[in-house]
């Protein structure tokens, strides 16, 4: 079976795992998960690509899992990134209405939108989103869509999403040379607060984390458009190495006593207990204190959530989360993690869900695939805003018109 | 698995090539000044400048400062005069700092000479392209209101033009002493003090770090502080140095039974030990020092010197944050300056900084049409009293710490993941000084 107009991709190359998600759209323009491909990641560093034969192999996997169990050839792809070169900040762009009637037209809403993204970003460094927050008419804010409304001067506040051009494009060239194509290249932040976040959290205020390996990205919510992103180059490998390197075992011991005892939270009962770790062979390696264990992570992780508060504190944010946090990616399984963010952001976190698209309902249940189903969510609006090109205007209007990557 | 989680030997740090000019300041300083030159400062310049002939120091070359108007009088109590003289051979004064990478400024604030010339001196210093810290005393309050206001002047222009002031009023010192101690027992008690301090910030300078403290972060810490810093040094022996070396610390004198630890903003640590030196012992007494400041951002530097086989050092800089607002001096019962077993007025503030004022976020914040000032009256009537304050970030900065201390394990080849200079690829515990036991 062939690519049809329908169906839409989303590929996530994490640092633990690589992630295809496809999604079909059906008549109604409801969109529907129909199937997933997964690999175990080798050769990503903090969300980077370090080794392109490595990863190459795991996306072929991927790729071929997610077409078998959907049964479709996938063709196109869209392709998350991430990584700590990746920033995000607010600008405003700035367009003199010429018409002789001061109708503001579709075109200056293109030409104004043009401006806020003309920004100066260091050398090497690209735009990867630029994306409407609101408009202004005449100085007046808080306008959702200008057109028809008439007046001198339109401005646009954007949110723009840069990285750094040649780390981007590694993604994108391994893909392309597996013969796939790349619909689109997406902050994974992004893709995963798509996924978890209903329109009205967003509009309340929220602030959607998601925990990888290698990095932990976060996007901010407010008044139903982005305000704030970040990417912090901290992840699961961290507690995994922290914890290699404070109970003096092997990284792949400490990722399976990460899994299997790890914990948020020091509790009562681990206070003092230990555990013998045996090698394959059954020989006696180690003894582990149960509760350094505890200890080590919950320092990390304190850390990673003490960083995102600063950082939204700094932008003036914290105060405008009203719908709380959510919590994605694969960190969001270690028990008590909410529990510990809630204590460090003092706001309300929840596990996010990513049951705003339906369809296979046990992968959708999976913290760490929030990325690749919002990739396909991502896609779905894309698709939806092609079928509607005729009524342009109008589309403005939805909140998916407020997406306007590059 | 006891607390010894890192316990490989560090390795022995060499000195590093540093110029460093001491300069001693009127009486007072060229006293301090002259102890210092016969002990093992060893590498510095020692520079003496006075304005009369009560003192010479062995070992420092001498500047007089003359005015052919006052003729040899010297600056006799009077800053103002001092000041002139000062700003009179400013030329010279500059000259004497020629070199020099950082300048210590040594002296005793209240009399005319250390007072009067000391900010120039060190405004010369800072022209001639060093860095400058001073190391001042301010007087007793029993010293009288005149010289008391001398030197909150002199201190207020020192903190304005040097990089950083550490000053220990000679009132904490003298709790050291026995009641019916004389005066000359307390200048020689403090004259103790103020040089252990500056040891300590000169081994932070001068040997090869194993966590490495740059002098410029040093400076920002005095300047975030305005100046006012206090500080202990103890130093411990034998196998139970580290455990020693803690109980020691709060118990120090001029840290007000750790109060001054509790209520600081920032800690600068000094850590100096032999190449016997173990990550453990590091740890051991970070983690205590964590638990003593609960508010700080810690700042440790660690060095190891051969001379220190089988010894441990800690020095300790505390900061407040709070600048002092009024320069009154207290008044005792007849309008005379109190003398009362803690230290009058002066650091009062730096003991008791107002806490910071940020309500707790978790309240979901009222309409964003008020302002921050009116959200915050209105959360403070709500409360009753001010919300829960946000846990500090990291509190513990550390500017390098070389590899082969911590592995960074699987991420030894990417590139560093480096936050406000932080490493955050290193455990975090690690980072934070917190051992496991
Ligand atoms: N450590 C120490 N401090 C002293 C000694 N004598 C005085 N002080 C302190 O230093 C302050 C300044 O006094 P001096 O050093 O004598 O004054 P000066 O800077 O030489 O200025 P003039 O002599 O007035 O020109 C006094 O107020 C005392 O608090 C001393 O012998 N040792
Ligand atoms: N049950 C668990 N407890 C603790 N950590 C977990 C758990 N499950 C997954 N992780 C961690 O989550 C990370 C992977 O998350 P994921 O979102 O898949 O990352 P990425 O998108 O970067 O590939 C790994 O560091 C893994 O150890
Ligand atoms: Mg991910
Ligand atoms: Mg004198």
């Amino acid at each position: 079976m062939f690519d049809s107009p329908s169906i839409i991709v989303g590929l996530e190359i994490g640092t633990s795992k690589i992630c295809a998600v496809v999604g079909e759209m059906n008549d109604d323009g409801v969109l529907n998960i129909i199937g997933v491909g997964q690999a175990r990641t080798r050769g990503v560093r903090k969300g980077e690509i370090v080794d392109a034969r490595a990863v190459e192999e795991g996306v072929r996997h991927a790729i071929v899992e997610a077409e078998q169990m959907a049964d479709v050839e996938i063709r196109s792809v869209y392709l998350g990134v991430t990584g700590g070169h990746i920033r995000g900040f607010n600008n405003r762009g700035v367009h003199p209405v010429v018409s002789a009637d001061r109708e503001i037209s579709d075109e200056d809403v293109l030409d104004v939108v043009k401006n806020a993204k003309a920004i100066n970003l260091p050398q090497d460094n690209t735009v990867l989103h630029a994306i409407r927050q609101h408009f202004l008419v005449d100085g007046h804010d808080g306008v959702t869509d200008p057109v028809g409304m008439l007046g001198a001067r339109l401005e646009v506040d954007v949110h723009v999403v840069h990285g750094h051009l040649n780390r981007l494009q590694n993604a994108i060239r391994v893909v392309k040379g597996m013969q796939l194509e790349v619909n689109e290249v997406v902050f994974n932040g992004l893709a995963s607060s798509l996924a978890v976040l209903s329109n009205a959290q967003k509009e309340l205020g929220a602030l959607v984390i998601d925990i990888g390996g290698g990095t932990t990205d976060y996007v901010v919510y407010s008044g139903g458009v982005i305000k704030h992103t970040g990417v912090l180059a901290v992840g699961g490998d961290h507690v995994t190495n922290d914890l290699a390197f404070g109970l003096k075992v092997p990284q792949g011991r400490a990722e399976q006593l990460k899994i299997e005892n790890g914990s948020a939270f020091i509790d009562e009962a681990v206070k003092g207990q230990t555990m013998n770790i045996t090698s394959e062979l059954g020989l006696p390696l180690n003894t582990v204190n149960l509760e350094h264990l505890r200890r080590i992570m919950v320092m990390r992780l304190e850390e990673v959530f003490q960083l995102i508060a600063q950082d939204l504190e700094q932008a003036g944010l914290l105060e405008y989360l009203r719908a709380g946090v959510f919590l994605c990616g694969g960190g969001a399984r270690i028990p008590e993690i909410a529990r510990l963010a809630e204590q460090v952001l003092e706001l309300p976190v929840t596990l996010g869900k990513t049951n705003t698209v339906s369809g296979l309902k046990s992968t959708l249940d999976q913290p760490e695939f929030a990325t690749a189903i919002g990739l396909v969510r991502f896609g779905s609006f894309k698709f939806r805003k092609r079928e509607a090109r005729p009524t342009f205007g109008q589309n403005l209007k939805n909140v998916f018109g407020k997406l306007l990557p590059r | 698995m006891d607390s010894e989680i890192i316990s490989q030997p560090l390795s022995a740090g060499e000195t590093k090539k540093r110029s460093v000019t001491i300069f001693g300041v009127g009486t007072a300083g060229i006293t301090m000044a002259g102890q210092m030159a016969a002990e093992d400062f060893t590498g510095a310049k020692f520079v003496a400048v006075n304005t009369d002939n009560s003192v010479t120091a062995a070992g420092a070359e001498m500047i007089h400062l003359e005015s052919k108007m006052l003729r040899g009088l010297g600056a006799g109590g009077d800053p103002e005069r001092g000041c002139e003289l000062a700003e009179e051979n400013f030329d010279r004064l500059k000259t004497a700092c020629a070199g020099a990478e950082v300048v210590f400024l040594v002296t005793g604030l209240g009399g005319g000479t250390g007072t009067g010339v000391s900010p120039v001196l060190a405004r010369a210093a800072r022209e001639s392209g060093a860095l400058v810290l001073a190391f001042v005393t301010l007087p007793f309050a029993c010293e009288g209101n005149q010289r008391e206001r001398h030197a909150r002047q002199g201190l207020e222009q020192l903190k304005t033009v040097a990089d950083g002031v550490i000053c220990l009023p000679h009132q904490k010192a003298a709790k050291l002493l026995e009641e019916h101690a004389g005066f000359a027992d307390a200048f020689r008690a403090s004259a103790h003090l103020l040089i252990e301090g500056v040891r300590g910030v000169w081994r932070l300078l001068m040997y090869r770090g194993l966590i490495e403290i740059h002098f410029e972060e040093l400076c920002a810490l005095l300047r975030a502080g305005h100046g006012e810093s206090c500080f202990a040094t103890v130093e411990s022996a034998g196998t139970t140095r580290a455990r020693d070396a803690i109980e020691k610390l709060p118990a120090h004198p001029l840290l007000d039974g750790g109060q001054a630890l509790t209520e600081a903003e920032t800690v600068l640590v000094s850590l100096l030990g032999g190449p016997d030196l173990s990550m453990a012992d590091v740890n051991r007494v970070m983690a205590d020092l964590n638990e003593h400041c609960p508010k700080a951002r810690i700042i440790m530097g660690a060095a190891v010197a051969e001379s220190f086989h089988d010894r441990l050092a800690v020095t300790i800089i505390a900061t407040g944050r709070q600048p002092r607002t009024s320069a009154k001096p207290a008044p005792g019962k007849n309008g005379k300056p109190a003398l009362t077993p803690d230290a009058p007025g002066f650091d009062t503030e730096l003991l008791h900084p107002t806490k910071p004022e940020r309500p707790s976020s978790r309240h979901v914040p009222p309409a964003p049409a008020l302002s921050v000032e009116q959200r915050e009256q209105i959360l403070a009537q709500q409360t009753g009293k001010r919300g829960p304050v946000r846990k500090a970030g990291p509190r513990m900065k550390q500017i390098t710490l070389p590899l082969d201390i911590v592995n960074k394990g699987r991420f030894d080849k990417s590139e560093p993941t480096i936050h406000k200079g932080e490493d955050l690829d290193l455990p975090t515990y690690v980072r934070r000084g917190v051992a496991l036991n």
